[in-house]
């Protein structure tokens, strides 16, 4: 009795104990840092002698008054809602693909996964180059079709836009990867039981494929959401966030007001806005995988 | 209307080919510049000399060798580290239901989503306080504790018969002794997995180690990189296309050859 009553406590300790380096770790990167980051953001930036004052609401005041954070979260809204579902589609389509019987599929593979493996800063000098406005590859090709010159990172209209183009490229192969696993899971009877049934090729992919990788799809999606609010290495490595803030997103907005602007407590409130939407994307994952995935 | 069988497979192969060559045409595109003298850089002609002086220059121009040792160090040094911190974590979560285990198994996965690059201000704070900004253990230190890698090892060890475990103990084997006879063998393919995983991610990390390192002595290459075509290479292309390539290449070459080991890992790891 006595020796059994030893063992359990000696679980709890234990148990702790192993977690013990961990959760140091993830206490003074992760959790702690975010609840000071919070509390941070009710007060002001310290400068000089001044020191930093409770000031409530203000930097949020602040920071709905302030177009450069309208900007650069509206700018990430809309990177995610394009290439959330467009790189998403690439990628079902390439599996579709690679997944058939089609000549040199090991080059299509090839050619499809590794942009996946360049590091982003990598990545973002050679599309510097494709974009270069006088000799680049794409304007060479635009003006061989007799278009004009697009100065694609210089241009408002098109700065955020290349920079999408960078991400849906580097990440479209990556998400092939988890539909492939996906699709070669789907059972060939059924396959076969739709080809007796004479039916179609788009009538295979929308009653069978289609519903079959979808938890693919919702697993994807949630992680692809979760990339694109954090995305700020192409944006460093291309544009700086211009022209004239065109391109800025959230990360590099707090990026910018924390390193370069050196205001801490405004930049704890954005980063606070930050939090507050990977939390809502937590909780969407929540909710939509454990209730829809498990049909699996 | 349907296209006769042979005509449909001719054009669904062509469609996917042609997509295929533009989705390496950017990769081609700086492959050619950087094996050809600039003067050709922007155009092209089959009779176009091939060189290895861009890759020469690059090398030369920019301390790059140090760049190299900084990141392979990172990397195995991160690798290690998170290997060590995160078993440990791990075992005790799969196979024990101490107190508070699930409160402090949710809270571990709250870093899948808050990653520390996401908190850079606090962090950086923090590292300040250690001592450690301008350290490449600064740059590793947030990220050896790895939720993702707790996930991924207690689910593995959850699927280990717990009749092995019971076995070990009866010999007398420790807790720690029992995790390296019998879990860290029988997981060795996940290891594999997550190590492969944390090695390109970590390869390719570049804010944070741009916000915590300023020196040359640990720089990884990723900022190195940045550094050189920002500021030391006006517009060379062929130069930074090569330097591109170049700080890349381990990785690349790693993954041509190992390439379904690769994959494999990807899959098996799900999120990086």
């Amino acid at each position: 009795m006595q020796a059994k009553r030893t063992t359990k406590l000696n679980i709890h300790v234990q148990g702790w104990l192993l977690a013990l380096p961990a959760v140091i770790l993830l206490a003074s990167f992760t959790h702690i840092p975010a609840v000071v980051t919070v509390i941070d953001s009710f007060y002001s930036t310290p400068r000089g002698r001044v020191p930093s004052v409770f000031i409530g609401l203000d930097q949020y005041q602040a920071m709905l008054a302030d177009p450069i954070f309208w900007r650069a979260f509206n700018n990430n809204l809309l990177y995610a809602v394009v290439t959330v579902p467009v790189a998403i589609a690439l990628a079902l389509g390439m599996a579709l693909w690679v997944n058939g019987r089609i000549k040199g599929r090991t080059a299509l593979r090839l050619a499809f996964f590794t942009p996946t493996i360049l590091p982003m800063v990598a990545a973002a000098n050679i599309w510097l180059f494709f974009y270069t406005s006088d000799y680049g590859l794409l304007n060479q090709i635009i003006r061989a079709f007799g278009f004009a010159n697009v100065n694609w990172l210089g241009d408002p209209a098109t700065a955020l836009w290349s920079l999408m183009a960078v991400t849906i490229w580097k990440e479209a192969g990556f998400f092939m990867i988890f539909f492939l696993a996906a699709l070669q899971q789907v059972p060939p009877d059924l396959y076969e039981a739709a080809r007796m049934e004479n039916a179609g090729r788009f009538t295979v992919f929308r009653r069978i494929t289609w519903p079959l990788v979808m938890p693919t799809t919702l697993f994807v999606a949630i992680n692809a959401l979760i990339n694109a609010f954090r995305i700020v290495d192409q944006v460093i490595a291309m544009t700086g966030g211009g022209p004239n803030n065109a391109s800025t997103l959230l990360l590099f907005y707090i990026y910018q007001v924390a390193f370069s602007f050196w205001d801490s407590a405004y930049a704890a409130a954005l980063s606070t806005v930050l939090l507050l939407v990977l939390g809502s994307v937590a909780l969407a994952q929540f909710y939509l995988l454990d209730r829809k995935i498990h049909y699996r | 209307m349907r296209m006769p069988n042979r005509a449909r497979e001719i054009f669904v192969t062509g469609a996917a080919w042609a997509f295929g060559l533009l989705w390496a045409l950017p990769l081609f595109y700086a492959l050619w510049a950087a094996f050809h003298p600039s003067a050709y850089a922007t155009h092209f002609e089959l009779s176009a000399p091939l060189t290895l002086q861009n890759f020469i220059h690059a090398w030369h121009a920019a301390p790059f060798p140090r760049y190299f040792a900084n990141t392979i160090m990172l990397v195995l040094g991160i690798m290690a580290a998170q290997f060590v911190v995160c078993t440990l974590a791990a075992f005790g979560l799969a196979r024990w239901k101490f107190f508070g285990s699930d409160i402090l198994f949710a809270l571990i996965l709250v870093q899948l989503m808050v990653t520390p690059d996401v908190l850079v201000l606090e962090n950086y704070r923090s590292l300040q306080k250690l001592g450690l900004i301008d350290t490449l253990t600064g740059v590793g230190l947030p990220y050896v504790a790895s939720a993702f890698g707790i996930f991924l090892l207690r689910q593995t060890f959850k699927s280990i018969p717990k009749e092995l475990d019971d076995a070990a103990r009866m010999e007398g084997a420790s807790t720690l002794q029992t995790i390296w006879r019998v879990y860290l063998p029988l997981a060795k393919p996940i290891y594999v997995a997550y190590g492969l995983v944390s090695v390109s991610y970590h390869w390719n990390n570049f804010l944070w180690p741009l916000i915590v390192t300023n020196s040359v002595e640990t720089r990884p290459l990723t900022v190195g990189l940045q550094v050189f075509a920002s500021v030391d290479q006006g517009i060379d292309w062929s130069v930074i296309c090569a330097a591109a390539l170049m700080t890349s290449g381990p990785l690349m070459i790693a993954f041509l050859i190992f390439q379904r080991a690769f994959i494999q890992s990807f899959l098996r790891a799900g999120i990086r």
